[in-house]
């Protein structure tokens, strides 16, 4: 299936989801003017893998920053990748945050509390 | 201004307003239209500036995150008026304040009264709830509430108060018998903890 691969920018996290080699990830910043066009694309992509997913998916979130409506928005993509757990799938998501920002951590948290998916917390320095 | 009196009257208020500015340790001001080029300029602009006096990654954070979430309410609630008064055409007054001790994030634009009530009780709800209960109300939104058309999730004053840990302090001023100004103000404290 096709690729996607957006640049990041000031305000757009990077976005690369590649079935082939198996990377999925989410980075940067997300405060995007329309947040919900913004994440269309990746919520499209998601329900199509979803038909036919890998042995094993693993899932990068590794966010600086986002506001509000994006996390309403990183919550749909968790309760997609649920769905894919759910259907008997092996899926891990990977929450980095920078290992002096406890907002980042407890947002991960929070999300894991939500979703019932494997969830991994990530420190990261730098 | 038509004669060189009225100009040196203008001049000697743009000094009592910088003097003003000056005494209440504001650092930026805007009034205007609050669109998505207006919050990157203005935060890109408050980020440098922090940076540059090695304010600690915590608090430039948490201004961050309260500036755009503020920025935000205006951009996205201030138009949902059907009026063409120039008031309610996603226009506001933004200002940053930097104490000794504390930023203030301060937003002021025009609503409609029957909007106070419910203004009020939401800040008050928010206002009152404890570290626990904001973070259960923030999920419940986030699970439930819906994408306004402007994009707004419903979750900014939760946040605001969540990353602050403060009471969010707001007034209502009568600018007509249908209208209201609307001023909000969040402090982040300059204290690393």
């Amino acid at each position: 299936m096709e690729t996607i691969k957006i640049q990041g920018t000031e305000d757009t996290p990077k976005v690369t989801l590649d079935k082939e080699t198996e990377l999925m990830e989410i980075s940067g910043r997300s405060l995007p003017e329309d947040v919900a066009s913004f994440y269309d694309p990746v919520l499209s992509w998601l329900e199509e893998y979803a038909q036919d997913p890998n042995p094993k998916t693993i899932f990068n979130f590794k966010l600086v920053y986002f506001n509000t409506a994006s996390s309403k928005l990183l919550l749909d993509i968790l309760m997609k990748l649920e769905e894919i757990h759910e259907n008997g799938n092996d899926v891990l998501i990977r929450w980095h945050f920078p290992e002096d920002d406890e907002d980042m951590e407890e947002a991960g948290e929070e999300y894991a509390d939500i979703v019932d998916v494997p969830f991994e917390q990530v420190p990261y320095s730098g | 201004m038509d004669n060189k009196k009225d100009v040196k009257g203008f001049l000697e208020f743009v000094y009592e307003f910088y003097k003003s500015m000056k005494a209440h340790e504001i650092t930026l001001v805007y009034e205007g239209e609050i669109t998505h080029q207006i919050t990157k300029a203005f935060t890109s602009l408050t980020e440098s500036n922090m940076a540059k006096e090695d304010e600690s990654g915590n608090v430039q954070r948490k201004v961050f995150h309260v500036m755009v979430e503020c920025l935000q309410n205006i951009s996205k609630h201030a138009d949902d008026f059907t009026s063409s008064d120039f008031l309610f055409s996603g226009r506001g007054i933004f200002l940053v304040s930097k104490g000794e001790n504390e930023y203030s994030v301060t937003t002021g634009n025009a609503v409609e009264n029957d909007k106070i009530e419910e203004l009020t009780n939401m800040l008050e709800t928010i206002n009152k709830m404890d570290k626990d209960e904001l973070k259960g109300l923030y999920k419940k939104q986030m699970k439930e509430g819906r994408l306004s058309e402007k994009g707004g999730a419903g979750l900014g004053f939760i946040d605001i108060k969540r990353k602050t840990g403060k009471e969010l302090e707001y007034h209502f001023l009568p600018i007509s018998n249908d209208t209201s100004f609307f001023l909000l103000t969040s402090t982040i404290s300059r204290e690393d903890n």
